[in-house]
């Protein structure tokens, strides 16, 4: 196995994403101070021993809240995402199953969740239902189901060929047991690296919808939120516009290179490539 | 050929009813009243019944589509609760420098990628290939707004050189152009990661053919085979992301209106949310879906246009 050398991109979106689920994970039993404790006669302190990254417009502390966004936005993109990939693998692997006018409905259906790109499918519910934090995970999660189901039917086309499925259906197994104890541990490979990457999209979405007011509503602390409140204070406090945008981007690119990273290793294609 | 062309029209126009029917779903027959969202909590019931009355919303939910959609067919999309105009004046008004935006974002977009990608490929394996491969994994995981804000920290506030938003109007003709030159590199910067790493990969999987290696012991230079030889046989991926990035330039649109105070579409929505004027909204919600959706369809005609092979398979 040692073509599956462990990628460069593997290690760091590995690293990146250890430090950001961390860090997420610890502030819901610690942060250096209580994220939400306004302090006037403290704001825009600069970095010190007790403000690591300093204090904001209101004299909150910014590595408080920058932990406890990170929280917020594992949150949001792992329900966004669990919930998109869970429903979006079952339809796809339903369309495989079936196939004829099943599968055709499901995949024409999924169509149609293209021409919505997330974020204008989460203004349009924004809009209609008042902006919040569970409108932007039923967008994401939406917009999710068509990626997952075309993923998981075009893998599972492939094992429904395999020589040990046809053994199993020649013996008599129905097509759910197939499609849950053959196919769906042969798919869940390409699955998990879509996974990843649609990671990586649902913490840039949340931020850009936080960030438009549409997301997190005050006082829950957002990278997104944080930084369009650093933006009209821009001249005066540059430092408040770069933390919360480092974050989503550190965030961002280790899922990312991960997401990559683990394609490389999982890639059949790759791999032979490799071997030649 | 034409049945192909034919096909590609009838689920065009499938996709596009179908979009017009998820949008008003959404927005007039899910739970919730849209006189209530309009008016907010502290209205009263009579005046909640009376704008219902005037939105049409005691007639039928079927009736109430087809009257929009048949008004949308014709250029009328109602009048704007919030504004006191016809919609259709108002994108008219503001589509012009939307239009400007993703146009010069999309050509910037399209020469930055090409530029960096070929000569990525053409340095394959070597550190030029590896900076610009770094350089697009952070564009990509760079969300378009924060480079939008970094971008007037140090080209509006710090320097000095251009505007850090805001847009005067096309009267002066060279403050307009400054004025969208930070948004057009915030959009440009970011959509041309993901489209530089896709030009690379095409790029070096046409430069493993026999025929370049043909052109190249014919004794053609390298840069007139990268250019007149490789990349016009890389053009189908390239083009299939460049419309697949549309929705991403659409929706980095929206974004990049509202970080720079730029009154075009996508500042109107938000406008319009602010106001909670559900036709607006509607009307855009729509139209931007719509955008995408033609988008995609012209990327389906745009194959066959770029690669005959795929003219006689697809019949």
């Amino acid at each position: 196995m040692s073509e599956r050398r462990l990628s460069p991109n593997l290690v760091i979106g590995a690293a990146l994403v250890t430090l950001v689920c961390g860090v997420a994970l610890l502030s819901v039993v610690w942060t250096p101070h209580p994220y939400a404790v306004i302090n006037v006669s403290q704001k825009f302190a600069p970095a010190s021993a007790e403000h690591w990254l300093g204090t904001d417009q209101l004299g909150r502390d910014l590595v408080s809240q920058l932990m406890v966004g990170a929280a917020n936005s594992m949150m949001v993109a792992l329900l966004a995402v669990g919930v998109g990939c869970v429903l979006g693998t079952a339809f796809g692997l339903l369309a495989a199953a079936r196939g004829g006018w099943t599968e055709e409905a499901i995949m024409r259906v999924s169509d149609l969740g293209f021409a919505f790109p997330a974020l204008l499918f989460a203004i349009m519910l924004a809009a209609a239902y008042g902006p919040s934090l569970s409108v932007v995970v039923v967008a994401i999660a939406f917009i999710n189901i068509p990626i997952f189901a075309r993923v998981a039917r075009a893998a599972a086309k492939q094992v429904w060929h395999r020589e040990y499925v046809y053994v199993a259906r020649a013996a008599g197994m129905g097509r759910f047991a197939i499609s849950r104890d053959h196919i769906l541990p042969n798919i869940a490979a390409p699955v998990i690296v879509q996974a990843t990457i649609e990671f990586a999209v649902a913490i840039l979405t949340e931020a850009a919808l936080s960030y438009l007011g549409l997301g997190a509503q005050p006082p829950a602390p957002s990278w997104g939120r944080m930084l369009s409140e650093a933006q009209t204070l821009m001249s005066l406090a540059p430092q408040l516009a770069i933390w919360p945008g480092l974050c989503i981007f550190i965030a961002v690119l280790g899922f990312g290179l991960l997401g990559d990273g683990l394609r490389d290793m999982t890639d059949p294609r790759l791999i032979r490539e490799r071997r030649a | 050929m034409s049945y192909f062309i034919a096909r590609r029209v009838a689920g065009f126009l499938l996709t596009l009813w179908a979009v017009s029917v998820v949008v008003f779903a959404v927005m007039n027959v899910l739970p919730g009243d849209p006189a209530l969202t309009i008016l907010g909590i502290d209205s009263t019931e009579e005046a909640r019944a009376a704008l219902r009355a005037r939105l049409g919303l005691d007639q039928p939910v079927v009736l109430r589509y087809l009257d929009w959609v048949m008004g949308a067919l014709r250029g009328d999309f109602g009048q704007s609760y919030s504004f006191g105009v016809p919609v259709s004046d108002l994108i008219a008004e503001r589509l012009p420098l939307t239009f400007s935006l993703a146009l010069s974002g999309m050509v910037v977009t399209v020469l930055l990628a090409l530029v960096l990608g070929v000569t990525a490929a053409a340095r394959h394996g070597r550190p030029g290939d590896w900076g610009i491969m770094l350089l697009s994994q952070m564009g990509i995981a760079i969300p378009a707004f924060w480079l939008s804000m970094l971008l007037v920290l140090l080209f509006a506030v710090k320097l000095r050189w251009l505007p850090p938003g805001g847009f005067p109007g096309w009267g002066d003709p060279v403050a307009a152009l400054r004025a969208l030159v930070l948004p057009t590199a915030a959009l440009a910067l970011v959509q041309s990661a993901v489209l530089a790493r896709v030009t690379r990969s095409a790029a070096l999987e046409v430069m493993r053919l026999d025929f370049v290696r043909t052109a190249r012991a014919t004794g053609f230079g390298s840069r007139h085979i990268l250019w007149r030889h490789v990349l016009p046989n890389a053009l189908v991926p390239i083009v299939t992301i460049v419309g697949l990035q549309f929705a991403g330039l659409v929706t980095g649109t929206i974004v990049i209106e509202n970080v720079f105070y730029l009154p075009g579409l996508g500042r109107l929505l938000f406008q319009s949310i602010a106001n909670r004027d559900l036709i607006t909204v509607q009307a855009l919600v729509m139209f931007f879906a719509a955008l995408v959706v033609t988008a995609n369809f012209l990327v389906d005609i745009a194959y066959v246009i770029i690669d005959p092979r795929l003219r006689e398979a697809r019949g």
